[in-house]
């Protein structure tokens, strides 16, 4: 899966679990919260529709890869590859 | 089919048995219990109580939802044009069953994301909680928000959300690790009150009342008691019901025979009628602005009524049979606390939930406490179905009205009134049209055997 489509991926599940969000202009290398209405608790239901919609899990230790759009698609991508995505 | 064995109120039905299941006469219940022995054991402490200083408490706004209605006005028009609104929904694992949904625009006072990580009852609460705000005319920006109080009443809470997840992990071999983070902030008891708070921004207590479905009146009489105690300066105060989306209570009454089922959806919650069979589950909530008179006065606000008796009892004798005596009890009880005979009393509004024996015994209650006055009798399950929770706070909300334009309207659907549910003046089908009305009588019971009565008064100065 390219990096594109994972970030495509990610603003999906966010549109999902933050309806309110307009996300038609996220810069993808500017952490997401500084953009975006999200909290914690938001992040714990991105981590989870990864793991029910995609069977990706993301350990506690690395939620802080998940902080922009840029680094969702670096770290996820190996994930993805390695689901054979 | 015996009534003795057959499901009654309290929503509560017991299964069909081949054993009839025992009367409370049967069963060696506690005498003595008549009027005389009532008052002898309870006149003193009552006399005490009123000894403390004591104020008036005034219903100054009110908020709702119900499935024929938004607002107070157009819940009234639907009452008095007969208007019901049941309609048959798809039930998970049951199919079709009949059910009164509510239509309210949610996203008026939550976010998307508050609704989508909240409950149904929190935003039904929500929705409640600032139309009775706004109906309240109080300065909102200017209240102290740490001396506002939410008293909400439920029949239960949680069964929803529940359901829900247990239906999600399904999806995945019930792996725990699908499960939602959201689940324990949606079940804890104080659920629906603490999304007001948050949304409100209100810092004063808040929670939710569980009285099975003697909540409403429970809620509205917890929120006059903390106004009493001066703990708050305005309580926000009722019911709600997220129950129809709980497929847990359709199956447990129609596992028990109680579940109405009638080839018109319209037609399906039809308490007093010969052939009722059963409870129409309903969502919906009412919760009202409660303040002292004084203060109600102080700002020149709307007062929509008073609060003037209420009472709460067990019947201390069975998980779903209704008791005719401990509901008569209840009923005297609220009337000697506001100082009233039955006589007072201008409409009565039942709880009759359209379940066979339950409709009888409250019948049997009322025409003892009752008989010989012009008290009028009406029922407002036979429009919405069972808002259970809600169902007392949203059954007062409909009749205040009267106050105003001294109409009573109906309970509708009775194509054959039952012999053992005949009340004088129980208004039928029609609404009718009274000199004067000047007080409500609201009836609720419960599962566990709890009943709950309020009086409100017109108010006069």
């Amino acid at each position: 899966m390219t990096k594109e489509a994972i970030q495509s991926l990610i603003l999906d599940i966010i549109s999902d679990i933050a309806p309110d969000e307009d996300i038609s202009n996220v810069n993808p290398n500017v952490p997401l919260r500084e953009q975006l209405d999200l909290d914690s608790m938001d992040f714990l239901d991105i981590v989870m529709e990864l793991r029910k919609k995609h069977g990706i899990e993301v350990p506690e230790s690395d939620y802080p890869q998940l902080a922009s759009l840029h680094s969702c698609a670096e770290y996820l991508q190996p994930k993805f590859q390695n689901t054979g995505r | 089919m015996n009534k003795v064995s057959q499901p009654s109120d309290n929503h509560g039905q017991r299964p069909l048995q081949n054993e009839p299941i025992a009367r409370p006469e049967e069963r060696g219940r506690q005498e003595p219990t008549d009027v005389g022995d009532l008052a002898q054991t309870t006149r003193t402490p009552l006399e005490a109580i009123f000894k403390r200083p004591f104020h008036r408490i005034v219903i100054t706004g009110v908020g709702l939802t119900a499935p024929n209605g938004n607002t107070l006005t157009e819940f009234r028009a639907n009452l008095l044009a007969g208007k019901a609104a049941i309609q048959r929904i798809d039930m998970r694992y049951m199919g079709p069953v009949l059910a009164g949904i509510c239509d309210f625009d949610a996203t008026r006072y939550q976010s998307r994301k508050e609704i989508r990580n909240g409950t149904r009852a929190g935003s039904i609460a929500v929705y409640c909680a600032h139309e009775a705000v706004k109906d309240s005319q109080l300065d909102w920006d200017s209240v102290d928000k740490s001396r506002v109080g939410i008293y909400v009443g439920t029949t239960e809470h949680g069964n929803v959300e529940t359901e829900n997840e247990i239906f999600n992990i399904s999806q995945f071999n019930y792996d725990t690790k699908y499960w939602t983070h959201h689940h324990n902030p949606r079940t804890v008891a104080n659920n629906p009150a603490g999304e007001v708070s948050i949304n409100l921004k209100i810092t004063g207590p808040h929670y939710c009342i569980g009285a099975a479905c003697a909540a409403g009146n429970a809620g509205l009489i917890q929120g006059f008691q903390m106004l009493q105690l001066n703990e708050v300066d305005v309580a926000i105060a009722g019911g709600v019901s997220e129950s129809v989306r709980a497929f847990g209570i359709f199956a447990g009454f129609k596992s028990q025979g109680a579940l109405a089922e009638h080839p018109d959806p319209n037609k399906a919650s039809r308490p007093f009628d010969r052939d009722r069979n059963g409870i129409v589950v309903s969502e919906g909530g009412c919760l009202y602005i409660l303040e002292r008179l004084e203060d109600a006065q102080k700002r020149g606000a709307p007062i929509l009524g008073e609060i003037v008796g209420y009472a709460i009892n067990s019947d201390a004798f069975d998980t779903v049979l209704p008791y005719s005596e401990r509901q008569r009890e209840c009923v005297e009880l609220a009337l000697r606390k506001a100082k009233m005979q039955p006589g007072d009393i201008d409409i009565v509004n039942t709880h009759a939930t359209s379940t066979p024996q339950g409709d009888t015994q409250e019948c049997i209650a009322l025409r003892e406490v009752f008989a010989d006055t012009d008290t009028c009798f009406n029922n407002t399950k036979s429009f919405i179905g069972h808002a259970m929770g809600a169902a007392g706070a949203l059954e007062l909300a409909g009749n205040l009205p009267s106050f105003d334009d001294n109409r009573v309207h109906p309970t509708i659907n009775v194509e054959n009134l039952d012999p053992e549910c005949k009340l004088n003046n129980l208004v039928l089908n029609q609404a009718i049209d009274r000199p004067s009305i000047r007080t409500i009588l609201n009836t609720s019971f419960g599962m566990l055997g709890i009943n709950s009565v309020l009086i409100v008064k017109k108010f006069t100065p």
